[in-house]
This record gives C-alpha cells, structure tokens and sequence, in this order.
C-alpha cells in the first residue's frame, strides 16, 4: 500500500527504507522548488531580470516588497510559536508586566504603520515611473492588439514613410519610446518582463507607457489579459539594437516590396494575388493592400511567424500556409488548399519578401 | 485501518477519472452533429456551433451585410425567410457565394476561402433556423440588430426558381 505524505512525497521511512535516500528524494525536491523560484531571475522574459529603468523600478520595488513581507511574516511566526508554546506564570496578573504588554503592542502597532506608509511609498515611486516617459519622447510607436497577434505602427509626417512590423518591435538602445497602445476587438495586455510592466489595449480607448532597453538584445513579450482561444501563443520580440543600425532598419522597412527576380517568384506573385491571401494580407509596392491580417511587405526579415510561435523557416511557413489550424487552432486564417507547383512558388516569392 | 486507506485511496482515484473527459472544439474537420439533430450532415460546418458563430462573424466582415442587410434583405434577397431563390441546401448556398447569382451577387471564388464559405454557409442556415436550437447564435458582437436567431421562428424553405 502506498501511502502519501502531506508534500506528495511518499513516506519512505515508514515502508523501511534507508533514511538516506528519503533526504535525497527531500532534497531534490527542495532543489527544482529553488530552481523553478530562481528562474524568474534570470533569462528572458522574467521580472526580476531588468534590462530598462522601468523594469528596474518594478524589479526594486518587487525585491522591497518580497524583503518587507519575509521580515514581517518571520517576527509574525516567531511571535505566533512563543505565544503557542509559553506557559503562564504568575507574574503575568502582575500591573507592570500589563504596562509592558501594552508598551509592546504600541511599538508593534507604530511599526506596521511606518511600514505600511514604507511600502505605499515605494508603491507610489515605482508606478509614478510607469506611465511617465523619463525624457520627451524622440519616437512614438502605436501597439495595436489583434486576436491572436501585434501590430506595431511607426508613423512619420511623410505618408509613404508610415509603416507596420507586425509581432517585432524595434526600438534604439537606450532612448525612451512612447507606445500607444489600442486594440481592435478584445481586451489585450503588452507585457515584455525585462523591460516594462502591463499595460491594457482596450478597444475604443487609446492608452500610453513607454519602453525603454538599456543593453542591445531581443526580449521576449506575451499578452498578459485572457483573450481567446490562442492567448497563450500570443508573443512578440523586442529587438533593441544601436541607433545606426536602428536607423538602417527603418530605412530598410520604408521600402516597398522586393520584386521578384526569378519565374517561379514571379508565379508565386501571381498566385498570392488571385488567391484568398490578397484579402487579407498587405504587400506594398503591389496591389495587395488589405490590413485585416498582418502586413507582409518583409515577412522574411523577421524572427518569427504567427506571432512568436514559430521560427521563420521555409517548412514552418509551408505548414502555415497549408493548415494554420493545426498549429493554432481558431485563428483567423483559413486553411489554404492550393495546387502543388502553385503552392512552391507561392512559398518561393514569400520567402523573398525580405 | 489499511481497508479503510484503501477505500479513501480509490474514492479519490475514482474522483481523478472524472478528468479524462475534456471538451472537444473541431476547428477543421467535418463537425461532430449536435445532439439534437437527427438530419443528415450535408456540409463541414453544418449543425456546428462554433463554425455557425465564425460564420456570423465573417457575414459582417466581407460586407454580406451591404447588400442582404443582417438577413432582412435589401439590395440582395432577404435570408431570415423561407424565399430560396437558388436552393436551402447547404451546396446551392456554396454555390451562390462561390460562383455568384445574376442581378448582382458577385463570385467570392479564390477571394474567401473554402473553409470560410462553409462556415458562411452554416450561419446563412441559421438564419432562418435551418440549424438545431443549440446551434442558432444567440448573441452579437455588437449592437443587436434583430431577434436574436436562437429566437427566430424557423421557416420552411421555398424554392421559387426553377432551373
């Protein structure tokens, strides 16, 4: 029979076996527990790795917190035990062990109050600094939230130079960026842990709060608000790089659409142009001007497809393309039945769409 | 004692299998018939209630609305009665949006696709209640417009043109 301890452990010291090896089963135990808790330290995508004065202030104020709580809950604890194992004496009916009590309870009573205004302080300090920009603004990008994928809209004062990087935001190293954030059908929430706190995409209601990344990198986002089947494979990249080759992107965004060089880019052209693609996805420099899916003007310049889900590799476009429902069932796109030879070319012009 | 581990032992065991059943939504493949229908299933999405409702939602995104109204008609034949021009069944509803109907209705080949035309096809069904009462959608995204289709009497088709 086997029987289970509170933990989930099972009891091997009652079944006879060496007490060694029931430390070595506790002890690993303990080890993934640490494990899994220093996790959230390190790496991509976590808190308490900050690479930008938002998440640096959120990340302090978490330490802060988690210091304050952890002395708060031992002096509690150790009060608590004392309490629970002292036995009565008889001095206790005495007046002045009364005054004493008293006394005690007064300090306790001052120091959860300073405490208190300690933590609502930092509080303040810490959410004062969210929504804030630290500088004026040199660029603005617009988030809008799409069931289950990003748009990020870079505007200009020249029409022709307004463009969209659908599930990659690029921002320059070191400059703060304002994002307004909006969204299309439900209730999103952008979210890159290691470098910004939540900030809602409510549709009809245009909300700020800025990002900023202090070393060049890539940082991994998710929507953080429940918002439909696919929310979990809702990602985007953060890719922070130096002003030039920030600069050298946008240049590069700017321009329409690669022309095909080859037969087969071209047929492939064709094929997207008379196929349900056109109706949603966007080309420019073609007559593909849809916006309802995400643009593809330089799809294969970007990390990922279907928003951070899959890398951008030829065969993941192909099986995407195919059958979209496979790999994210519920989203918008429809399963493309096409003709072989059809199908190969169509891949051919989208993988040179760079 | 031990019987008596046992017994607990196998009542929460027994409570574990509960868990094995999860709810299953087709996204793709031919639908699962609601559990009130006893007709035949004549397309991908018919008595289905999640395609019924993409389909809803498609009708307002490519616009059927400019032209049929939300099913009152306008331009185009209104769908909420028991008027079929063409056909109520499922393939004669596929055909009118694949290939188009003349005095206006344009052909939608290779611009929605195939998957998007059945689930059209099964909202236009349940518009006049051609779909069982499980199936009909009972809310809109928006504003309501009309009684909802879950509400509608249902009709019982007429074909009024004869090839």
């Amino acid at each position: 029979m086997i029987r289970k301890s509170g933990c989930g452990l099972p009891r091997a010291q009652s079944r006879g076996l060496p007490r060694v090896q029931s430390r070595g089963i506790r002890d690993s135990l303990w080890l993934s527990v640490l494990a899994c808790l220093a996790a959230s330290c390190t790496g991509n995508q976590a808190t308490f790795n900050p690479h930008g004065p938002i998440a640096r202030s959120i990340a302090n104020h978490g330490w802060w917190l988690l210091l304050m709580c952890t002395l708060v809950y031992v002096a509690v604890m150790i009060a608590f035990f004392n309490a629970v194992w002292r036995r009565r004496r008889d001095t206790d009916d005495l007046p002045e062990t009364a005054r004493r009590l008293t006394r005690n309870v007064s300090i306790a009573v001052a120091l959860t109050v300073v405490i208190l205004i300690g933590i609502a302080a930092s509080s303040v300090v810490a959410g004062r600094g969210l929504y804030s920009p630290g500088g004026a603004g040199a660029l603005t990008v617009d988030v809008v939230g799409h069931q289950w994928w990003w748009d990020f809209q870079y505007h200009d004062v020249t029409p022709s130079d307004v463009f969209t990087s659908p599930n990659e935001l690029h921002i320059p190293v070191g400059v703060p960026v304002v994002i307004k954030a909006m969204s299309t059908d439900v209730i999103h929430s952008f979210w890159v842990p290691n470098l910004m706190g939540k900030r809602d995409l409510i549709p009809g209601i245009v909300t700020n709060t800025w990002i900023q990344a202090d070393q060049p990198g890539v940082y991994r986002g998710q929507c953080a608000e429940f918002c439909g089947h696919q929310h979990a494979h809702m990602a985007l990249n953060v890719v922070a790089e130096p002003m030039d080759r920030f600069q050298a992107w946008v240049q590069h965004q700017r321009e329409p659409a690669r022309e095909p060089s080859t037969d087969e880019e071209r047929k492939g052209r064709d094929v997207f142009m008379q196929s349900p693609c056109v109706t949603c996805h966007a080309i420019r420099g073609t007559d593909a001007g849809s916006h309802v899916g995400p643009e593809l003007t330089h799809v294969s310049s970007r990390l990922t497809l279907a928003a951070a889900t899959l890398p951008n590799a030829r065969g993941h476009l192909a099986g995407w393309i195919a059958n979209s429902q496979s790999i994210k069932p519920g989203n918008r796109m429809p399963p493309n039945a096409l003709d072989p030879a059809d199908f190969q070319a169509l891949l051919a012009y989208v993988r040179s769409l760079q | 004692m031990n019987a008596r581990w046992v017994s607990i032992a196998l009542g929460a065991l027994s409570l574990f299998a509960t868990a094995c059943e999860r709810e299953i939504r087709p996204f793709q493949d031919l639908a699962v018939a609601s559990a009130r229908t006893q007709k035949p299933v004549l397309s991908p999405f018919q008595h289905n209630a999640y395609g019924t409702a993409e389909g809803k939602r498609l009708f307002d995104q490519y616009n059927c609305t400019g032209c049929h109204s939300h099913g009152g008609g306008g331009m185009g034949p209104a769908l909420m009665d028991d008027t079929w021009v063409y056909g109520s069944d499922p393939a004669n509803i596929f055909e009118s949006i694949v290939e188009g109907r003349p005095n206006g209705m344009p052909a939608w080949r290779n611009k929605i696709a195939d998957q998007q035309v059945w689930e059209l096809v099964a909202f236009i069904q349940s518009m006049s209640g051609q779909e069982p009462i499980d199936v009909l959608p009972g809310r809109s995204d928006h504003m309501r417009y009309s009684t909802p289709e879950n509400a509608r009497p249902a009709q019982t088709p007429v074909q009024t043109h004869t090839p």
